[in-house]
């Protein structure tokens, strides 16, 4: 116990001391021990401490690695041990200073190889930065263990081939791990292990009564792996000195356990995203029962926070450069949801809450974890008001509507990735990736065959042939073209999901989930606003097409304006409601994989560019290749009315149809938020809470700083969109002159405006 | 049935008076100050007319929204009291629905709002352009004792007042100009804050689209530390500035 020595000479006497309650000594039930023993704080910031120089230290040493990981795009890679719980002996940071302590590797920032997904993928991301793949590995995931990728395309269709190469479905997790599953990691610091090992051999006794049918015989086999999976765990917790077997008996080991939980997963799977959970409150019943026993200090108790986020800001990947191109960089998505309020009307939000926050002062902004607020215009006004001031200072937290989520997955809901959300250790989701839904829209124009390279994809219908789109037709042809795509989008991820099963199962994650568990279909729409203003323009202006040689439309003349999504103008926003709606009945009309319950998402945070790409000339004036627009937010330009305005026409999109998430991100200046500076905070809660009682489910809300704007001058092709509002008018600011960037840089950035 | 012309409208936060507001951009202006950035706005007949109903229902689309957001509704322009039976019905209809309304003008022609009208508003963006009379008319075109006798009355009538103040070097940046005026605007005792709104020429393009040159094009903008001076000769007032 060496690194995780207790801070106090005391050793507590019981794991479970001062803990009040009683259904979740008996079960393993840890939203029922957080209702039992929180403490909701309604205070402001003011007893934050900041960074010791111990935790500098340490970040530091990291901080050091980040040029030469950015120059040669890895630091280090084991190419020879694919990665399991256990295959790495123990790395450090810093042996002597480090509180919490494990990596996935023996190093930091060295990436592990996980070929269970696919080993081409291994092989591509080692011959991007210059490796090779050990022979042995090639041998055995070559000969010997076939991987979720071979599977896969085993037993694919070609149908389902040709949409995925043409790009209608896309981003497919067919190749890597699919992610989005949350283990309830602060079930290792509550009950430890051994208790949870137990918990799941009664589960399996259950099934071992059943008659042995495929389905039971599955499960059986997962509960074995998931109990061996925990004995794994165990074995490399040991090796870092830490006996996860029994329940944590401090603040200090609370984290380390948790984290201890999440590591395994992360050495187990290559997740897209691969989520934290809620563990912020659970955490504070720890911290505020040492704070009370006198074992640690506030100091103390933010060093813990903050070196366990030093930790969740070093997780890596191996994945290959267009992976990376696809997603915007090289995200984990470690999702940390906070605040929300509890279903007896208690905010859940803790002092801990805010020492989450605090890290991005402490250790400075980093976008891991991806710090989640989960919000309500009901939260404390202090936690509201840190909050805002925390976007305004480093545009790292992301907003989500904790009033409609919790009617539908409860009070202990976390969010995956951005924006899917699920009650902790109870629900999980096969990730579906998405269609694009604007593509979908050309397919029914030409009858199927793709525009850009004019194959025949889907169907064959026939093509709309009239001189001008007419809105009837095309409404028609379009639905019959939805119709076929949401057949082969849930066929395909009923495959990808069988296989990922078989080849690439998160045991641990499932381990540290109930069984049995409710699963969702994560299906999700891309191009939204594309496909709502094409309809949008053919039914209230004229669009006459233009064709090729062999008749495929390849362009579109738009005669006239049209009211555009983004405006709050409900003639399209109605358009693109409906969208949302038909899609999503088209898509449950067809049965999911181990009975799991449809969801989509308006999502496409980052991979709007590569879906534009892959895309021909729409009727809405959108030229071939251009981006889409993020997530569900109007296409860039096109919303002429403000922030407000535009969240508003976000907001009308149905929550209930798109349980996976609706995604909005706005860039604002901070001058956006008001003239004078001390009022931005508080303008910037109006905001949320006006956004939130709209219906409004997500919001990023990135406020501009100064490197990104001298970044934009230099490199304008970067920031095609970038644009910046001045009293009441909006400008592209790269179109500007140098002049007049300076100086919308120097009167934003000197508070002078 | 009233009707207006209108350039336009939007939803701001923080810069055209309390929290996130709808903000009507109407048209015609008497003015023609040098360092306009709303030229488009100049003339009436450049304008869309619509009726207050038409304006009332795009409003009724944000009321939830910026209530809730501690908001309300901003007439701007071009200048709301060159159509003043307009602006007066907007405002009015907007008391009705309960929602907080500031009426941004430049007081030339504050003598056309009536008692009525600015029972209706809630706060008055005061925009004055200068407080030399021979600087007020070379850069505005117009005078400016109206903008003080309105300012006088808005004060006898206890209507809440913003000042605005755009910072021009060599047109409004001597300290003895800046001085009188802060000296004017403490001895009213209406004015909740003070707006020095440094000069900027992100209007030009405007001017371009227009064809029509843009007079304060190659006048330097300010810098911060001539920001600071002048907002600092009015906290000197003891006056809230920013």
């Amino acid at each position: 116990m060496a690194t995780v020595a207790p801070t106090s000479v005391q050793a507590p006497e019981s794991a479970w001391r001062g803990f009040t309650g009683g259904h979740w000594r008996d079960h393993v039930d840890v939203r029922d021990f957080i209702q039992a023993n929180y403490t909701p704080y309604e205070g402001d910031a003011a007893f934050l401490a900041g960074p010791t120089e111990r935790t500098r230290t340490v970040w530091q040493k990291i901080v050091a690695l980040f040029p030469e990981e950015r120059r040669r795009g890895i630091l280090d890679v084991d190419t020879a041990t694919p990665a399991t719980i256990t295959s790495h002996a123990p790395g450090y940071i810093d042996r002597e200073r480090e509180l919490i302590v494990g990596l996935q590797t023996d190093a930091p920032l060295k990436r592990a190889i996980m070929p269970n997904g696919g080993l081409r993928m291994v092989e591509n991301g080692l011959k991007a930065y210059g490796y090779e793949v050990d022979p042995f590995v090639t041998r055995v995931f070559g000969t010997y263990r076939k991987t979720h990728n071979d599977g896969v395309f085993d037993a694919y269709t070609p149908e389902m081939r040709a949409a995925r190469k043409a790009g209608i479905i896309t981003g497919l997790p067919d190749a890597y791990g699919r992610g989005r599953i949350i283990g309830d990691y602060r079930r290792v610091a509550l009950y430890g292990t051994n208790r949870l090992a137990e918990a799941k051999r009664a589960e399996r006794a259950l099934l071992d009564a059943q008659p042995s049918t495929p389905d039971v015989i599955r499960d059986r086999e997962e509960l074995a792996e998931q109990t061996r999976a925990l004995g794994e765990l165990a074995e490399m917790a040991a090796s870092y000195g830490c006996d996860v077997t029994r329940p944590a008996a401090t603040a200090h080991e609370a984290v380390q356990w948790l984290y201890l939980g999440y590591l395994a997963a992360v050495k187990e799977q290559n997740g897209a995203a691969m989520s934290l959970g809620r563990t912020s409150t659970f955490l504070d019943v720890y911290l505020q029962r040492d704070l009370t026993e006198g074992r640690i200090d506030e100091t103390r108790a933010q060093e813990l926070i903050d070196d366990f986020v030093i930790k969740l800001r070093i997780v890596r990947f191996l994945r290959t450069p267009e992976y990376d191109a696809l997603f915007s960089g090289d995200p984990t998505w470690v999702t940390e949801s906070i605040g929300g309020i509890g279903t007896d009307g208690r905010p859940l939000v803790t002092r801990t809450s805010f020492r989450f926050l605090r890290t991005l002062y402490n250790l400075g902004p980093a976008p891991e974890p991806n710090l989640t607020v989960l919000w309500s215009p009901r939260l404390p006004d202090a936690f509201k008001q840190f909050c805002a001031q925390v976007s305004i200072d480093t545009s790292a937290v992301q907003y989500e509507s904790d009033e409609l989520m919790r009617p539908c997955t409860g009070d202990d809901t976390a969010i995956a990735c951005c924006v899917s959300a699920m009650a902790v250790g109870r629900q999980m989701q096969f990730f579906g990736a998405r269609v694009n839904l604007a593509k979908a829209l050309l397919y029914a124009i030409n009858g199927g065959r793709d525009e850009m390279t004019g194959e025949q994809i889907g169907p064959e219908t026939t093509a709309l042939t009239g001189e001008y789109l007419e809105y009837e037709e095309l409404s028609k042809a379009y639905d019959g073209m939805l119709e076929w795509l949401a057949a082969t989008y849930v066929n395909t991820l009923n495959v990808i999901h069988f296989m990922h099963d078989k080849y690439a199962y998160e045991r641990i994650e499932m381990a540290l989930h109930d069984h049995p568990v409710h699963r969702f279909m994560a299906c999700g729409i891309a191009g939204l606003s594309v496909a709502a203003d094409s309809l949008s323009a053919v039914k209230y202006a004229r669009v006459k097409v233009i064709r090729d040689g062999t008749g495929l439309a390849v362009d579109y003349e738009t005669e006239g304006d049209y009211p555009a999504y983004g405006n709050n103008d409900d003639r399209v926003d109605a358009l693109a409601v409906e969208l949302v709606k038909s899609f999503m009945a088209k898509v449950r009309a067809h049965p999911a994989y181990r009975d799991a319950e449809h969801t989509q998402s308006v999502l496409t945070i980052t991979s709007n560019v590569v879906y534009g790409k892959h895309t021909g000339n729409t009727p809405d004036g959108r030229q071939a290749g251009q981006p889409f627009a993020p997530g569900a937010n109007p296409m860039n330009g096109r919303d002429r009315h403000g922030v407000a305005a535009s969240a508003l026409s976000v907001a009308k999109l149905p929550y209930e149809q798109a349980r996976d998430g609706i995604s909005l991100t706005t860039t604002i200046t901070p001058e956006g938020l008001g003239h004078a500076p001390a009022e931005r905070a508080g303008h910037l809660v109006g905001i949320l809470d006006a956004y939130t009682a709209s219906g409004g489910f997500h919001m990023n809300v990135n406020v501009l700083d100064r490197a990104t704007l001298e970044d934009a001058m230099e490199h304008p092709e970067k920031y095609p969109e970038l644009t910046i509002r001045v009293s009441g008018y909006a400008v592209n600011f790269v179109r500007l002159t140098r002049e007049q960037q300076l100086d919308v840089i120097s009167r934003t950035f000197h508070g002078t405006l | 049935m009233t009707t207006g012309r209108i350039h336009s409208w939007d939803l701001s936060t923080g810069v055209d008076g309390p929290g996130t507001r709808f903000v009507l951009f109407v048209n015609g202006c008497p003015l023609r100050c040098l360092y306009c950035a709303n030229p488009d706005t100049w003339h009436m007949r450049d304008g869309r007319e619509a009726t207050v109903d038409e304006v009332m229902a795009e409003i009724d689309k944000y009321r939830e929204f910026i209530t809730t957001a501690g908001g309300g509704v901003t007439i701007t322009g071009g200048e709301p009291l060159l159509q003043p039976a307009f602006t007066a019905s907007v405002l009015r209809r907007c008391k009705e629905a309960g929602l907080h309304t500031a009426v941004d003008t430049s007081g030339l022609l504050g003598a056309r709002a009536t008692d009525e009208l600015l029972a209706d508003t809630d706060l008055v963006l005061l925009d004055i352009k200068a407080f030399e009379i021979a600087t007020y008319r070379t850069l505005t075109g117009g005078e400016l004792a109206p903008t003080l006798s309105f300012a006088t009355r808005l004060d006898r009538l206890g209507i809440p007042v913003w000042i605005r103040y755009v910072l021009v070097p060599g047109w409004t940046d001597d300290p003895e100009a800046v001085d009188g005026l802060a000296r004017f605007v403490a001895g009213l005792g209406n004015v909740d804050r003070v707006d020095v709104l440094p000069f900027h020429k992100l209007g030009a393009s405007k001017y371009e689209a227009l064809d029509i040159p843009f007079p304060l094009r190659d006048n330097p903008v300010p810098g911060p530390a001539l920001t600071e001076r002048v907002r600092e000769q009015f906290r000197e007032h003891g006056l809230v500035t920013y």
